[in-house]
Protein backbone atom coordinates (compact mmCIF):
# COMPACT_ATOMS: atom_id res chain seq x y z
CA UNK A 1 0.00 0.00 0.00
CA UNK A 2 1.10 3.60 -0.58
CA UNK A 3 2.46 5.56 2.32
CA UNK A 4 0.24 7.89 2.03
CA UNK A 5 -3.25 6.05 1.88
CA UNK A 6 -4.90 7.24 5.06
CA UNK A 7 -6.72 4.45 6.98
CA UNK A 8 -9.28 5.48 9.54
CA UNK A 9 -9.17 4.22 11.82
CA UNK A 10 -5.93 3.82 11.96
CA UNK A 11 -4.76 0.30 11.92
CA UNK A 12 -4.72 -1.80 15.73
CA UNK A 13 -1.79 -1.24 16.95
CA UNK A 14 -0.97 -4.04 19.50
CA UNK A 15 1.86 -2.10 22.01
CA UNK A 16 3.40 -4.88 24.48
CA UNK A 17 3.65 -2.06 26.76
CA UNK A 18 0.13 -2.02 26.91
CA UNK A 19 -2.13 0.54 25.64
CA UNK A 20 -3.68 3.10 28.64
CA UNK A 21 -6.26 5.72 28.69
CA UNK A 22 -7.84 7.06 25.18
CA UNK A 23 -4.62 7.71 23.39
CA UNK A 24 -2.50 5.19 21.81
CA UNK A 25 1.19 5.28 23.49
CA UNK A 26 3.95 2.64 24.16
CA UNK A 27 3.77 3.83 27.43
CA UNK A 28 1.69 5.49 30.31
CA UNK A 29 2.58 9.25 30.27
CA UNK A 30 -0.63 10.74 31.66
CA UNK A 31 1.07 14.54 31.40
CA UNK A 32 1.71 14.09 28.17
CA UNK A 33 -1.88 12.65 27.20
CA UNK A 34 -3.45 15.73 28.79
CA UNK A 35 -1.02 17.95 26.53
CA UNK A 36 -1.89 15.72 23.49
CA UNK A 37 -5.89 17.00 24.20
CA UNK A 38 -5.43 20.92 24.94
CA UNK A 39 -2.57 21.45 22.20
CA UNK A 40 -5.42 19.85 19.60
CA UNK A 41 -8.25 21.42 21.16
CA UNK A 42 -6.40 24.98 21.10
CA UNK A 43 -5.99 24.03 17.94
CA UNK A 44 -9.79 23.25 16.96
CA UNK A 45 -10.25 26.22 18.85
CA UNK A 46 -7.73 28.53 16.71
CA UNK A 47 -9.15 27.00 13.24
CA UNK A 48 -12.70 28.06 13.86
CA UNK A 49 -12.29 31.10 15.56
CA UNK A 50 -12.34 33.13 12.33
CA UNK A 51 -15.60 30.57 11.26
CA UNK A 52 -17.15 31.50 15.01
CA UNK A 53 -16.88 35.09 14.64
CA UNK A 54 -18.36 35.40 10.92
CA UNK A 55 -21.07 33.52 12.45
CA UNK A 56 -21.84 36.28 15.10
CA UNK A 57 -21.05 38.95 12.70
CA UNK A 58 -23.96 37.67 10.48
CA UNK A 59 -26.46 37.89 13.31
CA UNK A 60 -26.24 41.08 14.01
CA UNK A 61 -27.31 44.55 12.50
CA UNK A 62 -24.46 46.57 10.86
CA UNK A 63 -24.73 49.26 13.68
CA UNK A 64 -23.67 46.39 16.40
CA UNK A 65 -21.20 45.36 14.50
CA UNK A 66 -19.02 48.61 13.89
CA UNK A 67 -19.17 49.20 17.82
CA UNK A 68 -15.47 47.88 19.06
CA UNK A 69 -16.03 45.70 20.67
CA UNK A 70 -18.44 43.65 18.30
CA UNK A 71 -20.67 41.24 20.29
CA UNK A 72 -19.25 37.93 20.88
CA UNK A 73 -22.41 36.05 21.16
CA UNK A 74 -24.97 35.60 18.20
CA UNK A 75 -27.83 38.75 17.75
CA UNK A 76 -31.29 37.97 16.99
CA UNK A 77 -30.45 38.92 13.19
CA UNK A 78 -29.62 35.90 11.49
CA UNK A 79 -33.27 35.49 9.56
CA UNK A 80 -33.25 39.20 8.50
CA UNK A 81 -29.53 39.17 7.50
CA UNK A 82 -29.81 35.97 5.43
CA UNK A 83 -32.96 36.99 3.61
CA UNK A 84 -31.39 40.39 2.98
CA UNK A 85 -28.54 38.83 1.17
CA UNK A 86 -30.31 36.05 -0.65
CA UNK A 87 -32.92 38.34 -2.66
CA UNK A 88 -30.26 41.39 -2.66
CA UNK A 89 -30.59 44.83 -0.79
CA UNK A 90 -29.95 48.30 -2.04
CA UNK A 91 -27.75 49.57 0.64
CA UNK A 92 -24.50 49.41 1.70
CA UNK A 93 -21.50 51.16 -0.26
CA UNK A 94 -20.80 47.85 -2.67
CA UNK A 95 -22.51 45.80 -4.44
CA UNK A 96 -25.32 44.38 -3.49
CA UNK A 97 -26.92 41.96 -6.12
CA UNK A 98 -28.49 38.96 -4.76
CA UNK A 99 -26.88 36.22 -3.35
CA UNK A 100 -29.59 33.53 -4.39
CA UNK A 101 -28.24 34.68 -8.11
CA UNK A 102 -24.62 34.24 -7.41
CA UNK A 103 -24.89 30.82 -5.49
CA UNK A 104 -27.19 29.53 -8.18
CA UNK A 105 -23.81 30.72 -10.83
CA UNK A 106 -21.54 29.01 -8.28
CA UNK A 107 -23.32 26.12 -8.83
CA UNK A 108 -23.67 25.65 -12.05
CA UNK A 109 -20.08 26.59 -12.30
CA UNK A 110 -18.69 23.99 -10.05
CA UNK A 111 -20.99 21.14 -11.53
CA UNK A 112 -19.87 21.95 -15.22
CA UNK A 113 -16.61 22.24 -13.84
CA UNK A 114 -16.26 19.07 -11.65
CA UNK A 115 -18.19 16.98 -14.36
CA UNK A 116 -16.45 18.47 -17.39
CA UNK A 117 -13.06 17.36 -16.23
CA UNK A 118 -13.71 13.86 -15.11
CA UNK A 119 -15.43 13.34 -18.51
CA UNK A 120 -13.04 14.62 -20.91
CA UNK A 121 -10.43 13.07 -18.42
CA UNK A 122 -11.51 9.78 -18.55
CA UNK A 123 -12.39 9.31 -22.41
CA UNK A 124 -8.67 10.76 -22.97
CA UNK A 125 -7.26 8.16 -20.26
CA UNK A 126 -9.75 5.56 -22.32
CA UNK A 127 -7.92 6.67 -25.82
CA UNK A 128 -4.49 6.68 -24.48
CA UNK A 129 -4.96 3.02 -22.42
CA UNK A 130 -6.58 0.72 -25.19
CA UNK A 131 -5.65 2.26 -28.42
CA UNK A 132 -2.80 2.26 -30.56
CA UNK A 133 -2.57 5.20 -32.80
CA UNK A 134 0.35 7.70 -33.89
CA UNK A 135 1.10 10.23 -31.39
CA UNK A 136 -0.38 8.51 -28.64
CA UNK A 137 2.59 9.66 -26.25
CA UNK A 138 2.96 13.35 -27.41
CA UNK A 139 -0.95 13.77 -26.79
CA UNK A 140 -0.42 12.25 -23.10
CA UNK A 141 2.57 14.62 -22.93
CA UNK A 142 0.73 17.48 -23.87
CA UNK A 143 -1.85 17.38 -21.57
CA UNK A 144 0.80 16.49 -18.93
CA UNK A 145 2.47 19.84 -19.63
CA UNK A 146 -0.71 22.02 -19.25
CA UNK A 147 0.67 21.15 -15.14
CA UNK A 148 3.06 23.56 -15.62
CA UNK A 149 0.11 26.54 -17.26
CA UNK A 150 -1.33 27.62 -14.25
CA UNK A 151 -4.05 30.28 -15.36
CA UNK A 152 -2.02 32.84 -13.47
CA UNK A 153 0.76 32.64 -16.13
CA UNK A 154 -1.20 33.35 -19.11
CA UNK A 155 -3.93 35.29 -17.72
CA UNK A 156 -3.04 38.51 -20.73
CA UNK A 157 -3.51 35.79 -23.05
CA UNK A 158 -6.21 33.59 -21.96
CA UNK A 159 -8.27 36.45 -21.75
CA UNK A 160 -7.99 37.97 -24.91
CA UNK A 161 -8.89 34.65 -26.58
CA UNK A 162 -12.04 33.84 -24.13
CA UNK A 163 -13.03 37.67 -25.37
CA UNK A 164 -12.46 37.17 -29.19
CA UNK A 165 -14.95 33.63 -28.55
CA UNK A 166 -17.24 35.88 -27.21
CA UNK A 167 -17.30 34.02 -23.93
CA UNK A 168 -17.19 37.09 -21.64
CA UNK A 169 -20.20 37.06 -19.13
CA UNK A 170 -21.49 33.48 -20.03
CA UNK A 171 -21.36 29.94 -17.98
CA UNK A 172 -19.66 28.52 -21.46
CA UNK A 173 -16.87 31.53 -20.36
CA UNK A 174 -16.67 30.54 -16.33
CA UNK A 175 -16.13 26.44 -17.14
CA UNK A 176 -14.57 25.92 -20.35
CA UNK A 177 -11.25 27.20 -20.07
CA UNK A 178 -10.85 25.40 -16.58
CA UNK A 179 -11.89 21.67 -17.55
CA UNK A 180 -8.68 20.57 -18.83
CA UNK A 181 -7.14 18.51 -16.36
CA UNK A 182 -4.04 16.54 -16.29
CA UNK A 183 -4.28 15.26 -12.94
CA UNK A 184 -7.26 13.90 -13.59
CA UNK A 185 -6.35 12.11 -16.91
CA UNK A 186 -3.21 10.61 -15.12
CA UNK A 187 -5.13 9.63 -12.56
CA UNK A 188 -7.42 7.65 -14.80
CA UNK A 189 -4.30 6.41 -16.99
CA UNK A 190 -3.03 4.95 -13.49
CA UNK A 191 -5.76 3.52 -13.13
CA UNK A 192 -6.92 1.53 -16.46
CA UNK A 193 -3.35 0.83 -16.42
CA UNK A 194 -3.65 -1.46 -13.59
CA UNK A 195 -7.33 -2.60 -14.45
CA UNK A 196 -6.55 -6.58 -15.57
CA UNK A 197 -6.76 -7.14 -19.70
CA UNK A 198 -8.38 -10.44 -19.22
CA UNK A 199 -11.72 -8.04 -18.80
CA UNK A 200 -10.90 -6.13 -22.03
CA UNK A 201 -9.98 -9.90 -23.30
CA UNK A 202 -13.51 -11.38 -22.60
CA UNK A 203 -15.21 -7.91 -23.93
CA UNK A 204 -13.64 -8.57 -26.91
CA UNK A 205 -14.92 -12.21 -27.56
CA UNK A 206 -18.25 -11.45 -26.43
CA UNK A 207 -18.05 -9.05 -29.30
CA UNK A 208 -18.39 -6.24 -27.04
CA UNK A 209 -17.16 -2.45 -29.11
CA UNK A 210 -14.80 -0.33 -27.06
CA UNK A 211 -17.58 2.14 -25.70
CA UNK A 212 -19.40 -0.69 -24.78
CA UNK A 213 -16.63 -2.17 -22.50
CA UNK A 214 -15.76 1.33 -21.63
CA UNK A 215 -19.81 1.99 -20.32
CA UNK A 216 -20.26 -1.65 -18.90
CA UNK A 217 -17.08 -2.59 -17.24
CA UNK A 218 -14.95 0.47 -16.90
CA UNK A 219 -16.90 3.08 -15.52
CA UNK A 220 -18.46 0.86 -12.95
CA UNK A 221 -14.56 0.07 -12.00
CA UNK A 222 -13.88 3.37 -11.72
CA UNK A 223 -16.30 4.70 -9.36
CA UNK A 224 -14.50 5.85 -5.98
CA UNK A 225 -11.73 7.23 -8.30
CA UNK A 226 -14.23 9.62 -9.63
CA UNK A 227 -16.41 9.84 -6.62
CA UNK A 228 -12.82 11.11 -5.10
CA UNK A 229 -11.99 13.68 -8.18
CA UNK A 230 -15.37 15.08 -7.94
CA UNK A 231 -15.47 16.56 -4.22
CA UNK A 232 -11.88 17.97 -4.96
CA UNK A 233 -12.81 19.59 -8.17
CA UNK A 234 -15.84 20.80 -7.05
CA UNK A 235 -14.62 22.46 -4.01
CA UNK A 236 -12.11 23.79 -6.80
CA UNK A 237 -14.33 25.16 -8.97
CA UNK A 238 -16.77 26.97 -6.20
CA UNK A 239 -13.52 28.58 -5.21
CA UNK A 240 -12.17 29.89 -8.18
CA UNK A 241 -11.89 33.66 -7.50
CA UNK A 242 -8.80 34.97 -10.63
CA UNK A 243 -11.31 33.92 -13.57
CA UNK A 244 -14.18 35.02 -13.00
CA UNK A 245 -13.01 38.10 -11.69
CA UNK A 246 -11.22 38.23 -15.49
CA UNK A 247 -14.16 37.33 -17.30
CA UNK A 248 -17.40 38.37 -15.69
CA UNK A 249 -18.59 42.16 -15.33
CA UNK A 250 -22.50 41.54 -15.26
CA UNK A 251 -23.62 40.87 -11.23
CA UNK A 252 -25.94 38.33 -12.90
CA UNK A 253 -22.69 36.00 -13.69
CA UNK A 254 -20.90 36.72 -10.76
CA UNK A 255 -20.39 33.40 -8.92
CA UNK A 256 -20.81 33.96 -4.76
CA UNK A 257 -16.89 33.99 -4.00
CA UNK A 258 -15.91 36.52 -6.19
CA UNK A 259 -19.44 38.51 -5.54
CA UNK A 260 -18.45 38.51 -1.88
CA UNK A 261 -15.07 40.76 -2.43
CA UNK A 262 -17.37 43.28 -4.57
CA UNK A 263 -19.49 43.91 -1.75
CA UNK A 264 -15.97 45.13 0.25
CA UNK A 265 -16.02 48.86 -1.00
CA UNK A 266 -15.55 51.59 1.69
CA UNK A 267 -13.66 51.76 4.39
CA UNK A 268 -13.83 49.57 8.01
CA UNK A 269 -17.43 51.17 9.02
CA UNK A 270 -18.78 51.96 6.14
CA UNK A 271 -19.39 48.19 4.92
CA UNK A 272 -22.28 46.53 6.09
CA UNK A 273 -20.48 43.67 7.34
CA UNK A 274 -23.11 41.48 9.20
CA UNK A 275 -24.90 41.25 5.51
CA UNK A 276 -20.80 40.36 3.78
CA UNK A 277 -20.94 37.68 6.64
CA UNK A 278 -24.00 36.44 5.77
CA UNK A 279 -22.65 36.06 2.20
CA UNK A 280 -19.50 34.51 3.54
CA UNK A 281 -21.11 31.83 5.45
CA UNK A 282 -23.28 30.69 2.41
CA UNK A 283 -20.40 30.96 0.28
CA UNK A 284 -18.60 28.69 2.72
CA UNK A 285 -21.21 25.74 3.47
CA UNK A 286 -21.51 23.95 0.46
CA UNK A 287 -17.92 22.85 -0.33
CA UNK A 288 -18.02 22.58 3.37
CA UNK A 289 -20.72 20.28 3.61
CA UNK A 290 -19.13 18.45 0.41
CA UNK A 291 -16.03 18.29 2.34
CA UNK A 292 -17.68 16.76 5.66
CA UNK A 293 -20.51 14.55 4.08
CA UNK A 294 -17.79 13.31 2.12
CA UNK A 295 -14.89 13.38 4.16
CA UNK A 296 -13.63 9.63 2.77
CA UNK A 297 -13.56 10.50 -0.36
CA UNK A 298 -11.79 13.89 0.11
CA UNK A 299 -9.21 12.56 1.66
CA UNK A 300 -8.75 9.84 -1.06
CA UNK A 301 -8.84 12.46 -3.94
CA UNK A 302 -6.28 14.83 -1.85
CA UNK A 303 -3.89 12.29 -1.59
CA UNK A 304 -4.43 10.47 -4.68
CA UNK A 305 -4.43 13.77 -7.00
CA UNK A 306 -0.94 14.68 -5.63
CA UNK A 307 0.41 11.20 -6.51
CA UNK B 1 3.78 -0.28 -18.81
CA UNK B 2 1.41 -0.67 -21.76
CA UNK B 3 -1.64 -3.12 -22.54
CA UNK B 4 -1.19 -6.19 -24.04
CA UNK B 5 -5.44 -5.86 -25.35
CA UNK B 6 -6.30 -2.87 -27.04
CA UNK B 7 -9.51 -1.98 -29.56
CA UNK B 8 -8.49 -1.33 -33.06
CA UNK B 9 -10.32 1.71 -34.35
CA UNK B 10 -8.55 4.02 -36.48
CA UNK B 11 -11.40 6.95 -35.73
CA UNK B 12 -12.24 6.45 -32.15
CA UNK B 13 -9.10 7.40 -29.86
CA UNK B 14 -9.14 10.89 -32.02
CA UNK B 15 -12.79 11.15 -31.31
CA UNK B 16 -12.28 10.37 -27.50
CA UNK B 17 -9.38 12.55 -27.18
CA UNK B 18 -10.43 15.86 -28.82
CA UNK B 19 -12.50 17.68 -26.20
CA UNK B 20 -9.30 17.47 -24.19
CA UNK B 21 -6.91 18.62 -26.97
CA UNK B 22 -9.31 21.03 -28.14
CA UNK B 23 -9.52 22.46 -24.76
CA UNK B 24 -5.75 22.67 -24.21
CA UNK B 25 -5.26 23.85 -27.27
CA UNK B 26 -7.16 26.56 -27.19
CA UNK B 27 -6.88 27.83 -23.59
CA UNK B 28 -3.69 26.63 -22.98
CA UNK B 29 -1.03 26.27 -25.37
CA UNK B 30 -1.90 29.20 -27.66
CA UNK B 31 -2.04 31.59 -24.90
CA UNK B 32 0.78 30.37 -23.63
CA UNK B 33 2.59 30.70 -26.68
CA UNK B 34 1.19 34.56 -27.21
CA UNK B 35 2.52 35.41 -23.98
CA UNK B 36 5.99 33.84 -25.44
CA UNK B 37 5.10 36.22 -28.64
CA UNK B 38 3.87 39.03 -26.25
CA UNK B 39 7.08 39.50 -24.02
CA UNK B 40 9.69 40.08 -27.40
CA UNK B 41 7.26 42.74 -28.72
CA UNK B 42 5.71 45.91 -27.80
CA UNK B 43 1.93 46.67 -28.76
CA UNK B 44 0.31 49.93 -28.19
CA UNK B 45 -1.99 50.58 -26.04
CA UNK B 46 -5.01 49.78 -28.92
CA UNK B 47 -3.11 46.62 -30.31
CA UNK B 48 -3.18 48.69 -33.77
CA UNK B 49 0.74 48.13 -33.92
CA UNK B 50 3.30 45.55 -32.75
CA UNK B 51 7.08 45.85 -32.93
CA UNK B 52 9.92 43.07 -32.19
CA UNK B 53 12.25 44.22 -28.96
CA UNK B 54 14.20 41.48 -28.36
CA UNK B 55 14.69 40.76 -24.58
CA UNK B 56 13.83 44.61 -24.07
CA UNK B 57 10.94 43.80 -21.91
CA UNK B 58 12.61 41.69 -19.40
CA UNK B 59 15.60 44.21 -19.41
CA UNK B 60 13.04 46.66 -17.92
CA UNK B 61 11.60 44.54 -16.15
CA UNK B 62 14.29 43.35 -13.82
CA UNK B 63 15.70 47.20 -14.04
CA UNK B 64 12.42 47.86 -12.62
CA UNK B 65 13.00 48.27 -8.52
CA UNK B 66 9.57 47.50 -7.35
CA UNK B 67 9.78 44.00 -9.59
CA UNK B 68 12.66 42.80 -7.83
CA UNK B 69 10.88 43.95 -4.26
CA UNK B 70 8.07 42.10 -5.22
CA UNK B 71 10.31 38.66 -6.09
CA UNK B 72 11.98 39.08 -2.36
CA UNK B 73 7.78 39.90 -0.83
CA UNK B 74 7.21 36.65 -2.78
CA UNK B 75 10.07 35.17 -1.21
CA UNK B 76 9.49 36.50 2.21
CA UNK B 77 5.58 35.56 2.14
CA UNK B 78 6.31 32.04 0.55
CA UNK B 79 8.75 31.17 3.22
CA UNK B 80 6.52 32.16 5.97
CA UNK B 81 3.31 30.69 5.02
CA UNK B 82 5.46 27.30 4.42
CA UNK B 83 7.28 27.42 7.81
CA UNK B 84 4.50 28.13 9.71
CA UNK B 85 1.83 26.37 7.41
CA UNK B 86 4.01 22.96 7.98
CA UNK B 87 4.92 23.63 11.41
CA UNK B 88 1.71 24.02 12.87
CA UNK B 89 0.25 21.23 11.24
CA UNK B 90 3.02 18.49 12.00
CA UNK B 91 2.37 19.78 15.89
CA UNK B 92 -1.19 18.81 15.51
CA UNK B 93 -0.77 15.63 12.96
CA UNK B 94 1.86 14.43 15.75
CA UNK B 95 -0.82 14.86 18.73
CA UNK B 96 -3.40 14.07 16.53
CA UNK B 97 -1.95 10.51 15.91
CA UNK B 98 -1.41 9.91 19.34
CA UNK B 99 -5.07 9.94 20.10
CA UNK B 100 -6.95 6.54 19.56
CA UNK B 101 -10.15 7.72 20.59
CA UNK B 102 -12.16 10.67 19.18
CA UNK B 103 -9.11 11.36 17.31
CA UNK B 104 -11.97 11.37 13.78
CA UNK B 105 -13.56 13.78 16.12
CA UNK B 106 -10.21 16.57 15.59
CA UNK B 107 -9.76 15.18 12.35
CA UNK B 108 -12.96 16.70 11.02
CA UNK B 109 -12.89 19.30 12.94
CA UNK B 110 -9.69 20.36 11.56
CA UNK B 111 -9.91 19.61 7.76
CA UNK B 112 -12.77 22.02 6.73
CA UNK B 113 -10.74 25.30 5.96
CA UNK B 114 -9.42 23.33 2.95
CA UNK B 115 -13.27 23.90 2.01
CA UNK B 116 -13.38 27.66 1.80
CA UNK B 117 -12.31 29.34 -0.84
CA UNK B 118 -8.96 31.70 -0.48
CA UNK B 119 -11.40 34.70 -1.24
CA UNK B 120 -13.57 33.95 1.49
CA UNK B 121 -10.56 33.65 3.89
CA UNK B 122 -9.43 37.07 3.12
CA UNK B 123 -12.45 38.65 3.95
CA UNK B 124 -12.88 36.69 7.13
CA UNK B 125 -9.14 37.92 8.17
CA UNK B 126 -10.04 41.27 6.76
CA UNK B 127 -13.07 41.62 9.36
CA UNK B 128 -11.35 40.42 12.24
CA UNK B 129 -8.55 42.29 11.34
CA UNK B 130 -9.97 45.50 10.53
CA UNK B 131 -8.39 48.24 12.21
CA UNK B 132 -11.63 50.31 13.48
CA UNK B 133 -13.94 47.76 14.03
CA UNK B 134 -12.08 44.26 14.08
CA UNK B 135 -12.32 42.09 17.14
CA UNK B 136 -8.43 41.70 17.48
CA UNK B 137 -7.18 45.03 16.90
CA UNK B 138 -9.59 46.13 19.49
CA UNK B 139 -8.23 43.43 22.01
CA UNK B 140 -4.52 44.13 20.91
CA UNK B 141 -5.22 47.94 21.48
CA UNK B 142 -6.26 46.93 25.38
CA UNK B 143 -2.95 45.61 25.78
CA UNK B 144 -1.50 48.62 24.46
CA UNK B 145 -0.65 47.51 21.10
CA UNK B 146 -1.94 49.28 17.85
CA UNK B 147 -2.51 47.19 15.16
CA UNK B 148 -3.05 49.14 11.31
CA UNK B 149 -2.23 46.78 7.91
CA UNK B 150 -3.56 50.04 6.15
CA UNK B 151 -0.49 51.91 7.24
CA UNK B 152 2.04 49.55 8.75
CA UNK B 153 3.81 47.38 5.72
CA UNK B 154 4.93 44.22 8.18
CA UNK B 155 0.89 44.34 9.56
CA UNK B 156 0.07 43.47 6.55
CA UNK B 157 1.92 40.47 5.80
CA UNK B 158 0.97 38.80 8.70
CA UNK B 159 -2.39 39.20 8.00
CA UNK B 160 -2.36 37.44 4.65
CA UNK B 161 0.05 34.89 6.04
CA UNK B 162 -2.50 34.51 8.75
CA UNK B 163 -5.19 33.58 6.33
CA UNK B 164 -2.75 32.24 3.94
CA UNK B 165 -1.69 29.53 6.52
CA UNK B 166 -4.85 29.14 8.16
CA UNK B 167 -6.30 27.91 4.85
CA UNK B 168 -3.54 24.91 4.23
CA UNK B 169 -3.12 23.59 7.72
CA UNK B 170 -5.76 21.02 6.99
CA UNK B 171 -4.29 19.50 3.72
CA UNK B 172 -0.59 19.65 5.60
CA UNK B 173 -2.25 18.13 8.25
CA UNK B 174 -4.00 15.21 6.29
CA UNK B 175 -0.61 14.27 4.84
CA UNK B 176 1.78 14.28 7.70
CA UNK B 177 -1.40 12.20 9.58
CA UNK B 178 -1.03 9.92 6.82
CA UNK B 179 2.66 9.56 6.69
CA UNK B 180 2.78 9.21 10.52
CA UNK B 181 -0.14 6.19 10.41
CA UNK B 182 2.71 4.71 8.04
CA UNK B 183 5.71 4.59 10.34
CA UNK B 184 6.19 0.94 11.82
CA UNK B 185 5.13 1.04 15.74
CA UNK B 186 7.67 -1.71 16.04
CA UNK B 187 10.01 1.27 15.43
CA UNK B 188 9.00 3.38 18.35
CA UNK B 189 8.19 0.58 20.66
CA UNK B 190 12.22 -0.58 20.49
CA UNK B 191 13.45 2.70 21.13
CA UNK B 192 10.87 2.97 23.87
CA UNK B 193 12.17 -0.17 25.12
CA UNK B 194 15.85 1.39 25.34
CA UNK B 195 14.83 4.24 27.09
CA UNK B 196 14.19 6.57 24.36
CA UNK B 197 11.27 9.30 26.02
CA UNK B 198 9.04 11.16 23.40
CA UNK B 199 11.02 13.59 22.51
CA UNK B 200 14.00 12.07 21.58
CA UNK B 201 11.61 9.28 19.57
CA UNK B 202 10.13 11.96 17.23
CA UNK B 203 13.23 13.47 16.59
CA UNK B 204 15.55 10.31 15.73
CA UNK B 205 12.78 7.98 14.33
CA UNK B 206 9.46 9.96 13.67
CA UNK B 207 11.15 13.11 11.95
CA UNK B 208 13.39 11.80 9.53
CA UNK B 209 11.44 8.72 8.72
CA UNK B 210 8.71 11.92 7.62
CA UNK B 211 11.39 13.96 5.89
CA UNK B 212 9.68 12.55 2.49
CA UNK B 213 6.22 13.90 3.34
CA UNK B 214 7.49 17.18 4.56
CA UNK B 215 9.75 17.81 1.52
CA UNK B 216 6.29 16.93 -0.55
CA UNK B 217 4.74 19.54 1.75
CA UNK B 218 7.66 22.15 0.71
CA UNK B 219 7.14 22.06 -2.58
CA UNK B 220 3.17 22.10 -2.72
CA UNK B 221 3.27 24.79 0.15
CA UNK B 222 5.72 27.29 -2.40
CA UNK B 223 3.94 26.36 -4.99
CA UNK B 224 0.29 27.91 -3.21
CA UNK B 225 2.15 30.73 -1.55
CA UNK B 226 2.88 31.41 -5.30
CA UNK B 227 0.10 30.63 -7.42
CA UNK B 228 -2.87 29.64 -5.01
CA UNK B 229 -2.63 33.37 -2.84
CA UNK B 230 -3.69 35.81 -5.12
CA UNK B 231 -7.38 35.37 -3.97
CA UNK B 232 -5.59 36.17 -0.32
CA UNK B 233 -4.37 38.93 -0.99
CA UNK B 234 -7.21 40.81 -3.48
CA UNK B 235 -9.40 40.51 -0.83
CA UNK B 236 -7.34 41.45 2.36
CA UNK B 237 -4.27 44.00 1.33
CA UNK B 238 -5.14 44.25 -2.38
CA UNK B 239 -0.96 44.30 -2.33
CA UNK B 240 -0.97 47.51 -0.15
CA UNK B 241 -0.11 49.60 2.23
CA UNK B 242 1.79 50.63 -0.64
CA UNK B 243 3.22 47.74 -2.73
CA UNK B 244 4.56 45.81 -0.14
CA UNK B 245 2.00 42.63 -0.31
CA UNK B 246 2.23 42.74 -4.10
CA UNK B 247 3.45 39.19 -5.00
CA UNK B 248 4.33 38.43 -8.41
CA UNK B 249 1.17 36.66 -9.45
CA UNK B 250 -0.64 39.97 -7.82
CA UNK B 251 1.53 41.99 -10.01
CA UNK B 252 0.95 40.37 -13.13
CA UNK B 253 -2.79 41.13 -12.85
CA UNK B 254 -2.61 44.59 -11.71
CA UNK B 255 0.19 45.52 -14.49
CA UNK B 256 -1.86 43.36 -17.31
CA UNK B 257 -5.43 44.53 -16.42
CA UNK B 258 -4.84 47.62 -14.12
CA UNK B 259 -1.92 49.28 -16.03
CA UNK B 260 -2.51 47.58 -19.33
CA UNK B 261 0.86 47.65 -19.81
CA UNK B 262 0.79 44.40 -22.03
CA UNK B 263 4.53 43.51 -22.62
CA UNK B 264 5.38 44.10 -19.20
CA UNK B 265 2.63 41.37 -18.05
CA UNK B 266 3.72 39.03 -20.68
CA UNK B 267 6.99 39.02 -19.67
CA UNK B 268 6.16 38.89 -16.38
CA UNK B 269 3.87 35.52 -17.33
CA UNK B 270 6.92 34.11 -19.21
CA UNK B 271 8.97 34.59 -15.80
CA UNK B 272 6.19 32.79 -13.83
CA UNK B 273 6.22 30.18 -16.15
CA UNK B 274 9.84 29.07 -15.65
CA UNK B 275 9.33 29.57 -11.60
CA UNK B 276 6.59 26.96 -12.30
CA UNK B 277 8.37 24.81 -14.19
CA UNK B 278 11.19 24.75 -12.16
CA UNK B 279 8.66 23.16 -9.10
CA UNK B 280 7.07 20.83 -11.09
CA UNK B 281 10.51 19.30 -12.04
CA UNK B 282 11.80 19.65 -8.58
CA UNK B 283 8.11 17.90 -7.51
CA UNK B 284 8.93 15.27 -9.83
CA UNK B 285 12.06 14.04 -9.21
CA UNK B 286 11.36 13.98 -5.83
CA UNK B 287 8.42 11.68 -6.23
CA UNK B 288 9.78 8.86 -8.04
CA UNK B 289 12.05 8.67 -4.89
CA UNK B 290 8.85 9.11 -2.36
CA UNK B 291 8.27 5.51 -1.71
CA UNK B 292 10.56 4.90 1.28
CA UNK B 293 9.25 2.87 3.99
Amino acid sequence: MAPHCVRYPPRGRVSILGRTGDTDMVERRPALTVLTHLVLILGVLIVAFPVYVTVVASTHTAQAIVQAPMPLVPGDQMLQNYMAVLVGTDAGAGSAAPVGRMMFVSLVSALTIALGKITISLLSAFAIVYFRFPFRNFFFWAIFVTLMLPVEVRIGPTYEVVSDLGMLNSYAGLTVPLIASATATFLFRQFFLTVPDELAEAARIDGAGPMRFFWDVLLPLSRTSIAALFVIQFIYGWNQYLWPLLVTTQENMYPVVMGIKRMIAGGDAANDWNLIMATAMLAMLPPAFVVLLMQKWFVKGLVETEK
Amino acid sequence: MEKRVRFRSTWLPWALLAPQLAVIGVFFFWPAGQALLQSVQIQDAFGATREFVGLDNFRQLFADQTYIDSFKTTAIFSVLVAGFGISIALVLAVFADRVLRGSAVYKTLLVWPYAVAPAVAGVLWLFMFAPSIGIVPYALRLIGYEWNHLLNADHAMALIVMAAVWKQISYNFLFFLAGLQGIPKSLIEAAAIDGAGPWRRFWTIVFPLLSPVTFFLLVINIVYAFFETFAIIDASTQGGPGKETAILVYRVYYDGFKGLDLGSSAAQSVVLMAIVIALTVVQFRYIEKKVQY
